[in-house]
């Protein structure tokens, strides 16, 4: 129902943010600036409150952002997440591995020029530069909610086009049964990349059988909350799967390959065990260390809000994607 | 002018109720008012939860330290600081059961009985709740000769803990290695206090 917005007396974000978090999005320049400074300015800085951190760090400059063009979604009753927390709450390996690690360490990242290559099993190979990602495909705006796998989840107003279109431009041969997403590998840029202890194989690798790529609510996002991406939240184009845990949607994407066969995916490489190529969001198929059965939904409130609330199958999502499964063992392809 | 034994050890534990006490109220300030992170609920039970395991390896440090720095009465503090760690490790399972499952009384029993980790962190809970309850001086008393080797526990239950850490952890591994060999550079200084226990658990056949 989000998808369909094609009423023209539509609302502009301004209309469904709070009025307190338009003004903490007015304060969030500034209060970047006192990173460290202590923990009383605003949500935007607390990164840093931590008493136990003694060194403040170095002052840094934002990203910029700067404002899009776009088809605002309708006014749907969730309460969205602040901007200020959707910047600040990351889970982006990249650039870090704590949650405040992106906003810190990705503010100097190059989009600029960036290259998106759309090949594999298609007629129309092509490519997306910078002002492309913008200008390619009108842009619309859609309230998703985003469930991470690890149980907490957020309501985003993305910017961007569906990924359907996307595709069809580079016209798929029959041979095209998946789509395998790759983030650029940087190590200069990302820092995380770096790191030789384990954990994630570089670049960040994702995949969508073509039926759920084709869906009409798989989405490119290249914005979120009227602008363009910032960095820690995939700049400057990035997937969003709405009915998919949050890993599915992979960052900073610089290649879009139709392949013949079920390509790999990044969490399921590295723990098979947890992560399936599906990842479905499902109530009742555990993570094997927690349930899935509920999640805190973060919006504004502190410490006593209370935010705990049943997960639904696909994310409540299941009227547009659960016939994509049909006659699937769920509980196996996890 | 030269501070006895006695106005020191004032001192240290007034010292240590502020290092120790401050932190906390603090953090639980800033969550309270949604200003620790976008999500004050999981920053708030990985600082306690840390900070419990980081207070339990300061309690294990001062009985090697104090021989070192010339100063024995510094054993006194070892009380306290095992009560912070009791009291940090309390505040870890609350957190978890108010503020993360919000009272759901039947996903916390089912948590701790389906998740290994949960299960471990939960035992080493109870065993600082059962070291807290016996630390005043008059149980101690009254369980004479059989109050040191229910405290032996404490060798078991810093290893478990750090088993619960590593567990918890979505990925990664570096952070845990690291409290694991503190842990065992602790532990280490004490092996032949351990073997002893160990050997004597077998004499009575435990």
């Amino acid at each position: 129902m989000l998808i369909q917005n094609k009423d023209k007396n539509h609302l502009t974000d301004a209309q469904v943010t709070d009025e307190s978090i338009y003004h903490q999005r007015r304060d969030v320049i500034k209060k970047m600036g006192f990173i460290g400074g202590g923990g009383l300015l605003a949500s935007s800085n607390v990164v840093n409150a931590n008493p136990f951190s003694f060194f403040s760090k170095e002052e840094k400059p934002l990203f910029e952002t700067k404002p899009l063009d776009f088809k605002a979604a309708i006014l749907d009753e969730q309460k969205l997440t602040p901007e200020a927390k959707v910047i600040s709450h990351n889970n982006f390996y990249e650039f870090g591995t704590k949650k405040s690690d992106p906003v810190e360490n990705a503010q100097h990242f190059q989009v600029k020029p960036w290259q998106l290559k759309i090949h594999g099993e298609v007629n129309k190979p092509f490519t997306l530069n910078y002002d492309d990602l913008y200008k390619q495909f009108s842009l619309e705006e859609r309230i998703y909610r985003l469930r991470c796998v690890e149980a907490w989840s957020m309501v985003i107003p993305w910017l961007g086009f569906s990924l359907a279109k996307l595709i069809k431009q580079a016209d798929p041969t029959s041979d095209a049964k998946y789509v395998a997403f790759e983030t650029l590998h940087d190590k200069e840029q990302m820092p995380g990349q770096r790191s030789r202890f384990g954990g994630i194989n570089y670049p960040y690798v994702e995949g969508l059988r073509i039926d759920e790529a084709m869906n009409p609510l798989s989405f490119l996002a290249v914005g979120l909350y009227g602008k363009t991406l910032p960095p820690q939240n995939g700049a400057p184009i990035r997937l969003v799967v709405p009915w998919k845990y949050g890993f599915k949607s992979i960052k900073s994407i610089v290649s879009i390959k139709l392949v013949k066969h079920q390509p790999p995916t990044s969490w399921n490489r590295l723990a098979p065990q947890e992560y399936g190529f599906y990842a479905n969001v499902n109530p009742d198929v555990a993570h094997p260390r927690w349930s899935q059965a509920s999640e805190r939904r973060i919006t504004s409130g502190g410490l006593f809000d209370r935010n705990r609330i049943a997960t639904l199958p696909f994310n409540g999502y299941g009227e547009d994607v659960a016939h994509l499964y049909k006659g699937m063992n769920l509980k196996k392809y996890f | 002018m030269k501070l006895k034994s006695k106005d020191k050890i004032i001192l240290l534990k007034t010292a240590l109720h502020c290092i120790l006490f401050l932190p906390a109220a603090w953090m639980f300030y800033l969550a309270v008012e949604d200003q620790l992170g976008a999500d004050p609920v999981q920053e708030i039970i990985h600082f306690t939860g840390l900070s419990a395991l980081k207070v339990l390896l300061l309690g294990l440090i001062i009985s090697p330290l104090a021989p070192k720095v010339k100063f024995i009465p510094l054993m006194q503090v070892r009380r306290l600081v095992g009560l912070y760690a009791f009291f940090y490790a309390s505040l870890h399972l609350l957190s978890f059961f108010i503020f993360d499952l919000q009272f759901d009384w039947p996903l916390l029993f089912g948590e701790i009985v389906k998740r290994p980790y949960i299960t471990v962190g939960m035992f080493a809970w109870l065993v600082l709740l059962l070291l807290s309850i016996t630390s005043p001086m008059f149980i101690r008393r009254k369980l004479g000769s059989r109050w040191q080797p229910i405290h032996n526990l404490i060798y078991l239950t810093v290893p478990i803990v750090v088993l619960h850490f590593y567990w918890s952890l979505k990925s990664g591994w570096i952070e845990p290695a690291i409290y694991l060999i503190i842990t065992i550079a602790l532990l280490s200084v004490r092996r032949l206090k351990l073997k002893r226990i160990l050997l004597r658990k077998r004499a009575f056949n435990l």
